[in-house]
């Protein structure tokens, strides 16, 4: 069974960061890269320092991919897919996330 | 196999070259390598022995690497002195009873100081300056003394004399001859530098001989007797009067010594015995003996190759120097007093600069036989040049000394008229060809180039020559020198810094349209998000920039590895007030926060939930306290110690400068992190030389040191004008900080920032004091803007909504991160281990 959760108007997040959501007891990293109402959804956490922190990272642009670099120690995450742009064998969740009506959507 | 054993005598400069160059050379399972080393400690650079007295630490001034010897297998013998060579059977006796057998025997026993036979000298008040022994013997009696006295007034003697005056004693130097170092200088030269050095504070007495000293006073404890009748009160006395060979081994061996003393070598460094190698200044190579290590240096290499049967000979040295004696620049180059029969001379004088240059050329004026510089030696390296490469000299040879204003355009030879062969550092024997070698390899800075070719890491007078080599060798290989920040913008930071300050830049957004290209990064958003609020004070948070920061600057506090925040209010120069105390404490315990005082004398509390941020702060502010910018690369704080206040040592009030200057500068933001540190007297309690600036108090002022550094690559500050007053202190670290803010890399600490300054300290002094750019009104300004516009930001976020509802962990819940967990330990708690929170995780997954 799938469905999508409302999480939050888009006017709450600020262009060119991320917000942490609550979906289903999961943590949900989201972020909205600029003005437009483009969002992306990834896991919160950074499996190299489990800790719930990549809501809190840059977004950032490398090989013309959309990625956010842990606040903690910098690794890249791809905001499509989850994978990780230093290491390869890891990856964390990626999530499908929109906008309806104003208000941010996600998907687990 | 049997190895051949190699046995040096003396772990001196030059010594210890000899192995270095040795292992660079040699395949070493072959060798089998032992020194004599009869100081208590492995060789050390003598040449900078001076500098012992402002860090006094042996480490810093030590040749080896650590692990060096033990790594290529070398034996060093520390303390153990070489007392007999028996030349037939091959071994030396130590005083220990240990017997060394050698196949090759290297002597490298240096030089003695010399003292006359003065009545008195024996007295415990005589010192000689050699070791870093006599270092501390010399400083130990400076303590005690008020007057000091330098007897020798050539290049060591004044070399002590700055020691003694740094040391804060009222210093004299004696000199037996009518003019200062005369071995370099001519007469004018010597009558220039001597003007110089007394408007500094240093008593100059020439063509005094002294006859006796006597241990009693009625102003000091000693008195010193002249041939002339006249007598002079001192404390103490230092003698600088020259050195002579080590050359008694030798002797007691029966090896062939020079008349004037020093061991006879031939032009391989043999002596009278073939497998007996001398080298350095217990050397004598016709009938000369050579006090510079550069010379002691290439006998070295001669001897390696020797070993290892590959040609090479000493030829002897170019003997010219430049230095820098108590704040002057000096240069002396060949012939510098002009003896060559028919030479002529080209002399220029500036009194109100206290400028004096000569230059001595050959009869028919094509070259360059030798120059004096006093005052200004810029033109050092391109002389030195013209009589080292016998380049011929231009058609009107003044211009080569004459100022820019006198219109002569600028007459310095273009590197490129070097040949390959020139050498560039004398120290090393670097050639033109190694730098360009190095370059074509990849090596395109400063940095590089030292590391690579070892040139510039001596005495260092070569760099501003090797900066053109290596500027000429890139611009030749078409190398395009890139400092941009990262992909989005083709720029160094110091070049959007002008872009967004000229053009009035305000946000990213403008700048990346304008400049850039594609979405931006983790590296040039928070660098321009720097350049941002060090240019406009922009409220660090104001969302536009909400984007371009790093978590740390959005939150306000420091990001811990579990996810939390730390929370450090500022506590300037160190001080709380037992009430501030108690109002830390009660919000710790209310958050229950693990509380620490931190490396720069204040108090952090740990594992603050984001959350809890707001609140936490609210009450911190009520109780006085501001943002301390722990989480910025901002200014975090003036380490301090107590100061005459309270401190009996102390001669001015250090806590007082440190609260008014990180008052001054809180909050601006930096191209790094920078700390700073205020000591109250000369015993350096707060580690001011290790600081980005660094003040120490001195009877009469203010010294002010900047460019320090602990940290990952420790740096010691370096002294950028002494004796202030507060006022001009004030001025110049204005001026300072915002020189640093506009010019250095993203990320680039000023002890970075500063090596890589062409032109080093003396750049930044020319910069800071003399205004040589002509910009201090603007960064005076610049900087009394950035002061007025200073905000706190905790203050500032606790009104302004928007921003409050991010402080919540999840946009759309109240709910904490239950992943923080915490264990206790010594009575607070610490973030838990994986292991230790796994099981927590569980129950509340299950109750999900």
């Amino acid at each position: 069974m799938s469905k999508w959760t409302q999480v939050c108007e888009l006017k709450s997040i600020f262009p060119a960061t991320g917000v942490c959501a609550l979906v289903e007891g999961k943590q949900v990293a989201v972020f909205r890269p600029s003005e437009e109402s483009q969002v992306y959804a990834i896991n919160n956490m950074d499996p190299f320092a489990r800790a719930n922190v990549l809501s809190r990272g840059l977004i950032c642009q490398h090989q013309e991919q959309l990625w956010v670099a842990s606040p903690l120690k910098k690794q890249r995450f791809n905001l499509l897919d989850g994978s990780c742009l230093e290491n390869t064998e890891v990856n964390v969740e990626a999530y499908k996330a929109r906008v309806t009506d104003g208000f941010v959507e996600v998907h687990l | 196999m049997n190895k051949q054993k190699l046995v040096i005598i003396g772990n001196g400069m030059v010594g210890h070259r000899f192995i270095e160059d040795f292992v660079d050379k040699a395949d070493l399972d072959k060798f089998e390598i032992t020194a004599f080393c009869e100081e208590p400690r492995v060789a050390y650079d003598r040449v900078h022995l001076s500098s012992y007295f402002s860090h006094h630490t042996a480490d810093e001034l030590s040749l080896v690497k650590e692990g060096f010897y033990a790594k290529h297998n070398i034996e060093v013998l520390i303390g153990e002195r070489a007392l007999t060579i028996n030349r037939h059977e091959k071994v030396i006796h130590s005083q220990t009873g240990r017997a060394v057998y050698y196949d090759k025997l290297i002597m490298a026993t240096g030089s003695y100081p010399w003292v006359p036979a003065i009545k008195g000298n024996e007295s415990k008040d005589c010192f000689v300056y050699r070791t870093i022994e006599d270092l501390n013997a010399i400083e130990a009696t400076a303590r005690r003394s008020k007057k000091g006295v330098v007897v020798g007034g050539g290049l060591l003697g004044l070399e002590a004399a700055g020691a003694l005056k740094a040391l804060g004693v009222e210093t004299h130097v004696i000199e037996f001859a009518p003019v200062l170092m005369a071995e370099q200088l001519d007469f004018q030269g010597g009558q220039m530098l001597r003007q110089k050095i007394e408007s500094i504070g240093v008593n100059v007495h020439t063509g005094k001989n002294t006859q006796e000293i006597i241990a009693s006073g009625e102003t000091a404890r000693n008195t010193m007797k002249f041939a002339d009748g006249s007598q002079l009160e001192v404390d103490f006395i230092v003698f600088s009067t020259g050195i002579r060979p080590q050359d008694k081994l030798a002797k007691q061996c029966g090896l062939a010594t020079a008349r004037r003393g020093g061991i006879t070598i031939n032009n391989q460094c043999k002596t009278s015995d073939p497998d007996v190698y001398a080298i350095g200044e217990c050397a004598s190579w016709n009938e000369k003996f050579f006090g510079l290590v550069a010379p002691g240096y290439n006998m070295a290499k001669v001897v390696a190759d020797d070993i290892l049967c590959r040609e090479n000979e000493f030829t002897g040295a170019d003997m010219s120097a430049k230095l820098k004696l108590l704040g002057v620049d000096v240069g002396s180059i060949g012939d510098a007093n002009g003896r060559t029969p028919n030479c002529k001379s080209y002399v220029y004088l500036d009194e109100n600069s206290s400028t004096y240059k000569r230059i001595i050329v050959s009869e028919d004026g094509k070259s360059l036989l030798g120059a004096v510089l006093v005052g200004d030696t810029e033109s050092y390296s391109n002389l030195l040049q013209y009589t080292l490469n016998d380049i011929e000299l231009p058609k009107h040879p003044d211009s080569l000394i004459l100022p820019e204003h006198a219109g002569c355009g600028d007459a310095g030879l273009g590197v490129d008229a070097l040949p390959d062969s020139a050498q560039v550092c004398s120290c090393f024997d670097v050639k033109k060809s190694d730098i360009a070698d190095a370059v074509s390899a990849g090596h395109s800075t400063i940095g590089a180039i030292k590391m690579e070719t070892g040139a510039g890491t001596g005495c260092g007078g070569c760099i501003p020559l090797i900066t053109q080599v290596l500027n000429a060798e890139l611009t030749k290989q078409g190398v395009e020198v890139k400092n941009h920040i990262c992909d989005h913008f083709e720029y160094s930071r110091q070049e959007l810094f002008h872009l967004i300050r000229i053009e009035g830049i305000k946000t990213f957004t403008a700048l990346l349209e304008k400049y850039g290209k594609g979405y931006g990064c983790e590296v040039c958003k928070p660098t321009v998000g720097s350049i941002l609020a060090s240019c406009w004070s922009d409220y660090v948070l104001s969302s536009d920039n909400n984007g371009l920061q790093d978590t740390n600057d959005i939150f306000l506090g420091n990001m811990q590895k579990d996810g939390t925040y730390s929370v450090i209010p500022r506590m300037a120069g160190g001080e709380v007030t037992p009430k501030g105390l108690a109002a830390v404490a009660s919000v710790a315990e209310q958050y229950e926060l693990y509380t620490k005082i931190t490396g720069a004398q204040r108090i952090g509390l740990f594992g603050a939930h984001k959350s809890d941020l707001p609140d936490i702060w609210k009450q911190l502010i009520a109780a006085g306290f501001e943002t301390g910018q722990a989480y910025a690369k901002a200014l975090r704080m003036v380490k301090t110690c107590v100061g005459s206040t309270w401190c009996r040592f102390g001669v001015q009030d250090s806590v007082g400068l440190g609260v008014e200057l990180e008052n001054r500068y809180k909050g601006l933001r930096t191209p790094h992190k920078m700390k700073f540190g205020v000591s109250g007297c000369t015993r350096e309690c707060a580690e001011a030389q290790g600081k980005d600036v660094g003040i120490i108090a001195t009877d009469s002022g203010w010294n002010l040191y900047v460019c320090g550094n602990g940290g990952m690559k420790p740096q010691h500050a370096e002294l950028l004008a002494s004796d202030l007053d507060k006022q001009t202190l004030v001025k110049y670290l204005d001026r300072f900080m915002m020189f640093y803010v506009r010019t250095a890399d993203k990320l680039t600490r000023t002890s970075v920032w500063l090596q890589n300054l062409s032109g080093g300290i003396d750049y930044l002094k020319e910069v800071i004091v003399d205004n040589k750019l002509g910009i201090n009104k603007q960064l005076e300004s610049d900087m009394a803007d950035a002061i007025a516009s200073y905000q706190c930001e905790w203050t500032a976020t606790l009104s302004d909504q928007a921003q409050l509802q991010h402080f919540t962990h999840f946009i759309n819940s109240d709910k904490q991160d239950d992943n923080v967990v915490f264990t206790p330990e010594r009575g607070q708690k610490r973030p838990a281990f994986f292991d230790e929170k796994a099981p927590v995780y569980k129950i509340e997954l299950e109750q999900v």
